[in-house]
């Protein structure tokens, strides 16, 4: 066999790799540069021509104040979700990690929300919200209470209550792999030099979890930017599109209003945040990393 | 009392309040879920009236579910939500495994390297951004929306490059290229080889990757929803969007419906609850 000629190794690559080069291609890669052009076209998504418009299209998106405040909303919603979720998911996984009885269990039951998918989630929270909160309220404050979803601040606080409630358990996962990693024997170097459990925590185990930190808030931070089957099922941008996140925005504009090319532009701008936010954050975590 | 007694002492408080806390927070998370489980036996009339009573004033009823089914067409969506996930699955392992091989053992070819590149940077680009000229180029120019065959393939080129990352690592790391070429020597072609040797010796990232693609692909939304408009293609989640739609002031029919919804993969967790946290956080922590 001839090993190195061009057409045993062109054979070899589409034998092996041709299928995933080709709906890799199709898939993404493909409509990423497509959707790049289409930014630069004012396509309504039914016409048979796509009038070129030039940059057109990122000038009304940066005079679009909607779409601004629905991506301040969502960096709001954002800061709070992502530090929530971390200290939830931290304080679950040192719990499931302490040697108590049924911690597998209990490890197994913080996962379940990851397991059902964000528009179920949104929907058996929003039941909760209408309902049961309505009824426990009422009868605590003996009168008739409204839902949180029917009020601005209470919706924007509903959807950060779910996403935590959504995200904590997978990231658990995260922290106690990060938990296991850290070796018992420096946890009791440094109790036999004189440590609190606390001070162990706090100076040993935390530093050298930091990979668990950076990854968890990486993920909290992109998955909370582009937040949409909850935003759909629980609220629904309402009250009066009060709590419209970018996502939702950028899907009404391009699907909705049938304005694609600016979809596509405002689209592009929440994908640019969304990797400017994670990446500085990555670098910021990873500069000071310890090796353990 | 010896100190060393007091210590176990005080460790066995503290274990008995961290059990505690830990059953609260239990008990906050699943709540949602109980709530739906005790609406679901009770009239529409009954949860509005109380929606935490265990049961209603007019009883026990099992009449949501038959007509939430019916409804929503449950059987037809589950089969839809079936099919697509596992021939997606299925699709995704073969595909990203063989290309993983092929990469990882040829390192230096500019073809291997440019899509491996180009996979592992594609990994941050979020779906918004990929779904107007998705729709614009498979629904407007090649017209080939509504067919369950397009989004098994779309779901596979989303997930491919996630997977790939994950055999190559295991490729990279778990088999020795001396097994590879003891079935070279042995008359085994590179097709041979990877069937043979390789695929079978990659099983825990097999499970991990299928775990970690059905789930996703059982519970995504958006992209079924733009994909697949017609009733009869309809997925869970988009079914029980339009659902939600249509009998949202049906708060029994509802319950009934949310239920069905979650009712396949609650129950496949209790059957494979370990399988799928270690297959979660080996994917979490790898990827």
């Amino acid at each position: 066999m001839k090993r190195n000629t061009m057409s045993y190794k062109v054979q070899l690559f589409c034998m092996f790799a041709g299928a995933a080069s080709v709906l890799f291609l199709a898939v993404v890669i493909i409509p990423f540069i497509y959707g790049i052009y289409l930014t630069l076209t004012s396509w309504d998504g039914i016409a048979k021509t796509k009038p070129f418009v030039g940059l057109a299209n990122y000038v009304e998106a940066f005079k679009d104040v909607a779409y601004w405040q629905a991506l301040g909303r969502t960096a709001i919603y954002s800061i709070f979700a992502v530090i929530l979720i971390n200290i939830v998911a931290f304080a679950l996984a040192y719990l499931v990690t302490s040697g108590i009885k049924g911690q597998n269990f209990f490890r197994a039951g913080f996962f379940v929300p990851n397991l059902i998918g964000g528009i179920v989630l949104g929907y058996v929270w929003k039941f909760v919200f209408n309902r049961a909160f309505v009824a426990i309220a009422s009868a605590i404050a003996r009168g008739t209470v409204p839902s949180p979803l029917s009020t601005t601040t209470g919706a924007m606080v509903c959807l950060v209550l779910v996403s935590v409630w959504q995200f904590a358990g997978y990231m658990m996962l995260i922290y106690v792999a990060g938990f296991m990693s850290v070796s018992d024997a420096l946890k009791e170097a440094a109790m036999i030099d004189g440590c609190t459990p606390a001070q162990a925590m706090w100076n040993v185990t935390i530093p050298l979890m930091r990979a668990s930190f950076v990854q968890c808030i990486f993920l909290s931070i992109t998955r909370c930017f582009v937040i949409y089957d909850v935003n759909l099922s629980l609220t629904k941008g309402e009250p009066f599109n009060t709590s419209v996140m970018a996502a939702m925005h950028v899907y009404n504009t391009a699907f909705t209003y049938k304005k694609y090319g600016l979809g596509q532009a405002e689209a592009l701008i929440l994908f640019a945040v969304c990797a400017i936010v994670g990446v500085t954050q990555v670098y910021i975590g990873k500069k000071g990393e310890v090796a353990a | 009392m010896t100190q060393n007694e007091q210590a176990a002492r005080k460790k066995k408080i503290m274990h008995v309040v961290m059990w505690i806390v830990l059953l609260v927070l239990f008990i906050v998370f699943i709540a949602p879920f109980i709530l739906v489980v005790i609406n679901v036996f009770k009239t529409k009339g009954d949860i509005t009236a109380d929606p935490l009573s265990l049961i209603g004033a007019h009883g026990f009823t099992l009449k949501n579910f038959p007509e939430a089914m019916k409804k929503m067409n449950f059987w037809l969506v589950f089969m839809n939500s079936a099919i697509i996930t596992i021939s997606a699955t299925v699709l995704t392992i073969l595909v990203s495994a063989m290309a993983s091989f092929v990469i990882v053992r040829n390192q230096k070819w500019t073809a291997c390297a440019l899509l491996f590149g180009a996979m592992v940077a594609s990994m941050v680009i979020p779906f918004q951004v990929l779904m107007v000229p998705l729709v614009s180029v498979y629904g407007g120019t090649l017209g080939v929306l509504n067919h369950r065959l397009t989004l098994i393939l779309m779901h596979v080129g989303f997930s491919v490059s996630m997977a790939t990352f994950m055999f190559h690592g295991a490729i990279h790391t778990n088999i020795p290229l001396e097994l590879e070429e003891a079935a070279y020597i042995d008359g085994c072609t590179r097709w041979q080889t990877f069937w043979k040797i390789v695929f079978p010796l990659l099983k825990p990232t097999i499970a991990t990757v299928a775990i970690i693609d059905a789930m996703a692909f059982w519970n995504d939304y958006l992209l079924p929803s733009l994909i697949l408009t017609k009733k009869n293609l309809y997925t869970i989640p988009i079914a029980t969007q339009a659902f939600y739609g249509t009998y949202s002031t049906d708060i029994g029919l509802v319950m009934a419906a949310l239920l069905l919804a979650m009712a396949p993969i609650l129950i496949l967790y209790v059957f494979l609850q370990k399988y799928i946290v270690e297959g979660v956080t080996s994917g979490a922590v790898k990827g």
